[in-house]
Order: structure tokens, then C-alpha cells, then sequence
């Protein structure tokens, strides 16, 4: 029997398409970029959209204060949130799933420690402690990524923790614990790829995550510093603006809402298709 | 009962300590905080006075101590900038950052509720998912773009609302309305989880057949049960909104605690930081502390444990 496409399928669909466009562009800005999106032109400052009076076809989004095509920075700015995005999770990936694999198999004291990490972790206030940070430490790419990575871990750490306690008594785990396995060996090869799937799912909503929070910092003023065209630091550039040329905010506001939909759309439909639970 | 209290309290005390020590770090992070004071056109005469003026020659424990220990009685020492006591500087600002978190958790409630037990009377409809939809959409909706495109469209062109400061109490709506967008996807999930779990248990199908009407049946005996999981979310939500509202309170020119920490933030003000990190997360480990506290009250199974 021939099932119809339903709404599920629909949202999955539409989000797993504006993440690879996204990426797309990101990987191949410098070839897509119709010009440099460094290079300031002040004779041509604040042009508006090419659809909009007074718009020109040299400029499709316009320019922004500095003259600097707009089209090109947005292009170039899908570079810094998926880079930002994706590396921040692997950081956190790799200290949330150990977190959590080591709390989850071992039980007892391990997981008393780990929960109480957790705690912890989730009582600092996230933003006020990675701005400060970033201020402190100076503000580049790799302070912004290692600082979101090493705050950004609870999410992991949970799901690892409660899917790895679900596998432990399985038989499988037993058969190789019997066989002699080394506890290493266990815990890479026989729990880790068991508990992957709904690890995925995490990750995709993490990086949703930290791709907003990197915008949120550079608008800020302490994510990812200028000329770097981040789409949180071009509205904070735009922000003086917006009352006479409010388009200047919108352009990278709705890409970054976009971009964020489409990965949670994403998130949602594989959480579906592999039937693991939601989690809070 | 008395045990589970005890094993929470002891825990938060904990987390508290933990926190103390890691906004005590945080501050140090910069290597030499002497220099970050003196500024960069400091000679190192200068810098030798800072250190030993502000006792930044003593060994980091005997620092940590004596920070902690006052912390501990409310002294956060002088703001650098202000010179004037810390604990004063938040004490006047702490009452707008948080009447800003409950008007965001307000709005936030007003708006979830309905929707999630609205989405749960017709699960599966096209109602359901379309509020599934509001919610996805508000998830992936950054809240300071949503603060300035409010600014915009409200203040701006409508002319309903102000954009900027605290002249009267509207002051506070947009700003709650950002605040609550980052709670409502969550809220709205929860309630509609817990109301579709309800409806679906043995008493309402008891409650049916006794002919109560549906407007008592869901807001009644339904609501009552799913309301526990949203009431401790809630005030987890509470506790995130007072962390977030740095991001708000700076678009809106609002001067509660969050801006007061952006402002120290860049002036390398550390005492003020330190104790806005210190004083927020203890209202967190305050406000989980009480949820779970309620939700044993509620919840005869979780004193058992």
C-alpha cells in the first residue's frame, strides 16, 4: 500500500533541505560570494535591497554601513555558523558522552559525580559565564568554540548517562564482559555504538544551540570579532540602523532563524524515524 | 520525607560551594587581574600598587578564603568602577531583573497552558500540530533579533509600547515577551505531554461516565495532574530567564542585574561579575531546590525514595 506523505515527513523533509543548502553554501561561500565581503566601499554605504526603490542589481541584499555587499557577508557568515556549530559539538559530544557512558555503566559513586557535575554545570548562568570568559581570554574563533564546548556538554551527558544505563544489563553487554573483555573494550565497542542514535539526535539540536549562542555573543560584542561577517555580529553592526533601514537586521536575522529551524525540523524528524523518546 | 529533604539541601549546599569556587576562578582567568585593572597605559609601578592594594600578592588560596568568606555574610567588596559597595549596586538593580523574569514567566504561562491543553484535546489534529509548529518556530527564534524586530514593529511604527528604560510599568512587556519566547516551546510541550497522559488514565474515564461536564473534567481533574511537571519546569525556566536576561535587559536599556554584569563585564570590574554569577546561581540552586520540594509535597511516590 502507497502511504502518502504526511506532515512529519513534510517538516523533516523541508528542514533536512535548508540544512543542506546551508551547508552548501557554507562549504563553497568563497566560489558563491558574488564579491569580496571584507572589502568597504564608502561611496556606496547602506544601499538597500535590489527588489526595494532605489535598490541596485550590483547588490542583491544591498550593503551594509561600510559599503560592504551584503549578499557576500551573509554568504560568508553561513561559513562561521556552521563551523561554529559543528565544532562546538563535537567538543561537547566528546565530554558529555564520556560523562555520561562512565556515569551510566559504572552507577554508584561515578554517577553520584557526574550528576552532581551536572548540577553544577546547570545552575551557572550559561551566557553571563561564556561572555565573561571571552572577555578575559580575548575574543577569536577558537576561544568562542572552546568556550561554548566546554559549557554546552549537559545535554549529551544525560542521554548518554540514561541510554547507557538501558544497554548495561542487556545481554550482549554480559556475553562480552564474560568473554573477557576489557572494560575499554566494552565500553567503546559494544555500549558506545548501541547508545549512537539518539546521540545523533542531540547533536543536531546542540548544534542548533550553539549556533544561536555564538550570535547571541558576537552581538554582544564578545563572539567572534569584526570585520568576520557572523550573522550575530552583523545584526549588532546593523542595530544603529534598524530605524531607518530596518531590512539591515532582517537579512541576517531571518537566515539565522531559518538555518536554526531547519536543523531542529531535522532533530525532530530523525528523533521520530528512530523512535527514541524526548527528552527535556 | 526527612531524608529526602536532608539529601537535597546537602546537595545544594554543595553545588553552592562548587559555584563559589568556580566564580572565584573565573576572574582569574585573565593570568594577572592587577594588569587587566590597571589598563593598558599602566606603568609597573602602577600595577605593583593594584597588587598589593587590592591583595592580589597573597597566595590564591588566602584570597579565595577571604573572598569566600565574606561572600559568605553578603560583603561582595567595591566595584572598581563605582566605588561603592557590590551588594548595594545589585540589591537596587536585583528587584527589575527579577519582576522582568516574572512577567516572562507570566506571559510564557499564559500563553502554554492553553495552547498545550488545547493541543492535547485534539492530538493529532491539525490544531495539535500547528501549535507544534508555534513551537518549533519559537524555538529557533533568537531572542535578541526578536527584541529588536518587537522595537520595531511596536515601538517604532505602532508607537503602542516604549523601546528603552523603565518610565512605567509597560517598560517591562516587551522585554517579557522576549524573555518568555525561549520558555514557551518547552512549556507548551510539557503541558500538552502531561494532559494527554491524564486524559487518558483510569479516573477521567471514571469522571466521563459520571457525566461531568468536559470543562471540568480538563481543567478540574486533568490540569491538576498535569500541572506538576510544568510547575517544576517552570521554575527551572524562572531560574534560566534571570540568567538570560542579560541579553534583554541590554537591548532594552533595562538597568537590572543582567546589563549591570555586561557593563562590568567589559570594564573588567571583577568583584560586581563575580557576584552576579555567585547571586544568579544561587537563585537557580534556590528555585530547583523548591520545585523539587514542591513535587515531593505533591508526589507521595518521590518521598518514598
Amino acid at each position: 500500500m502507497i502511504r502518502l506523505p504526511s506532515g512529519k515527513h513534510i517538516a523533516t523533509g523541508v528542514g533536512a533541505g535548508i540544512v543542506a543548502i546551508v551547508s552548501l553554501v557554507a562549504i563553497f561561500a568563497p566560489l558563491l560570494a558574488p564579491q569580496d565581503p571584507f572589502v568597504q566601499n564608502l561611496n556606496a554605504r547602506l544601499i538597500v535591497p535590489a527588489w526595494m526603490d532605489g535598490g541596485s542589481p550590483a547588490h542583491w541584499l544591498g550593503t551594509d554601513q561600510l559599503g560592504r555587499d551584503y549578499l557576500s557577508r551573509l554568504i560568508h557568515g553561513a561559513r562561521i555558523s556552521m563551523l561554529i556549530g559543528v565544532l562546538v559539538t563535537i567538543i561537547s559530544g566528546l565530554i558529555g558522552i564520556t560523562l555520561g557512558v562512565l556515569a551510566g555503566y559504572f552507577g554508584g559513586k561515578t554517577d553520584d559525580a557526574v550528576m552532581f557535575v551536572i548540577t553544577t554545570r546547570l545552575s551557572i548562568p550559561l551566557i553571563l559565564v561564556a561572555l565573561t570568559v571571552v572577555a578575559l581570554v580575548g575574543s577569536s574563533f577558537m576561544v568562542v568554540i572552546l568556550t561554548l564546548g566546554l559549557l554546552l556538554w549537559v545535554q549529551f551527558a544525560v542521554v548518554a548517562r540514561t541510554t547507557t544505563m538501558q544497554v548495561r544489563n542487556l545481554d550482549y553487554i554480559a556475553a562480552a564482559q564474560a568473554s573477557g573483555a576489557s572494560r575499554v573494550h566494552v565500553l567503546l565497542r559494544e555500549v558506545l555504538p548501541n547508545i549512537l542514535t539518539p546521540l545523533v539526535v542531540v547533536a543536531t539540536l546542540e548544534i542548533a544551540l550553539a549556533i544561536l549562542l555564538e550570535a547571541a555573543l558576537s552581538f554582544l560584542g564578545l563572539g567572534v570579532p569584526p570585520p568576520w561577517p557572523s550573522w550575530g555580529l552583523m545584526i549588532a553592526e546593523g542595530k544603529d540602523f534598524m530605524f531607518f533601514s530596518p531590512w539591515i537586521i532582517m537579512v541576517p536575522g531571518v537566515a539565522l532563524f531559518v538555518l536554526v529551524l531547519g536543523i531542529n525540523l531535522l532533530g525532530d524528524g530523525l528523533r521520530d524515524l528512530f523512535g527514541t523518546g524526548r527528552t527535556q | 520525607m526527612l531524608l529526602f529533604l536532608a539529601r537535597r539541601a546537602i546537595l545544594a549546599v554543595l553545588v553552592c560551594l562548587t559555584v563559589l569556587v568556580v566564580s572565584f576562578a573565573l576572574t582569574r582567568l585573565s593570568g594577572d587581574i592587577a594588569v587587566s585593572i590597571a589598563g593598558p597605559n599602566a606603568t609597573s609601578a602602577d600595577v605593583d600598587v593594584i597588587r598589593r592594594n587590592y591583595g592580589f600578592d597573597r597566595p590564591l588560596p588566602v584570597q579565595f578564603l577571604d573572598w569566600a568568606t565574606r561572600a559568605a555574610r553578603g560583603d561582595f567588596g567595591e566595584s572598581y568602577i563605582y566605588h561603592v559597595k557590590v551588594a548595594d549596586l545589585i540589591n537596587k538593580r536585583l528587584p527589575i531583573t527579577l519582576t522582568l523574569g516574572l512577567t516572562g514567566l507570566t506571559i510564557a504561562l499564559i500563553v502554554s497552558l492553553p495552547l498545550g491543553i488545547l493541543a492535547a484535546m485534539r492530538e493529532a489534529s491539525l490544531v495539535d500540530r500547528l501549535i507544534g509548529l508555534v513551537a518549533l518556530l519559537g524555538q529557533a527564534m533568537p531572542g535578541f533579533w526578536l527584541g529588536l524586530v518587537l522595537i520595531i514593529v511596536f515601538g517604532l511604527q505602532l508607537q503602542w509600547l516604549p523601546i528603552s528604560g523603565l518610565d512605567s510599568w509597560d517598560g517591562y512587556i516587551l522585554p517579557g515577551i522576549v524573555l518568555a519566547f525561549s520558555a514557551i516551546p518547552s512549556l507548551t510541550r510539557l503541558t500538552r505531554a502531561g494532559m494527554i497522559d491524564a486524559l487518558a488514565s483510569d479516573y477521567i474515564r471514571t469522571a466521563r461516565a459520571k457525566g461531568l461536564s468536559r470543562a471540568s473534567i480538563v481543567l478540574k481533574h486533568a490540569l491538576r495532574n498535569a500541572a506538576m511537571p510544568v510547575v517544576s519546569i517552570a521554575s527551572v525556566q524562572l531560574g534560566f530567564m534571570l540568567g538570560g536576561s542579560i541579553i534583554t535587559e541590554t537591548i532594552f536599556a533595562l538597568h537590572g542585574v543582567g546589563y549591570l554584569a555586561w557593563e562590568s563585564i567589559l570594564k573588567n570590574d571583577f568583584p560586581v561579575v563575580q557576584a552576579v554569577v555567585l547571586i544568579l546561581a544561587s537563585i537557580f540552586i534556590l528555585l530547583t531546590l523548591l520545585a523539587d520540594l514542591a513535587n515531593a509535597a505533591l508526589d507521595p511516590r518521590l518521598r518514598a525514595q
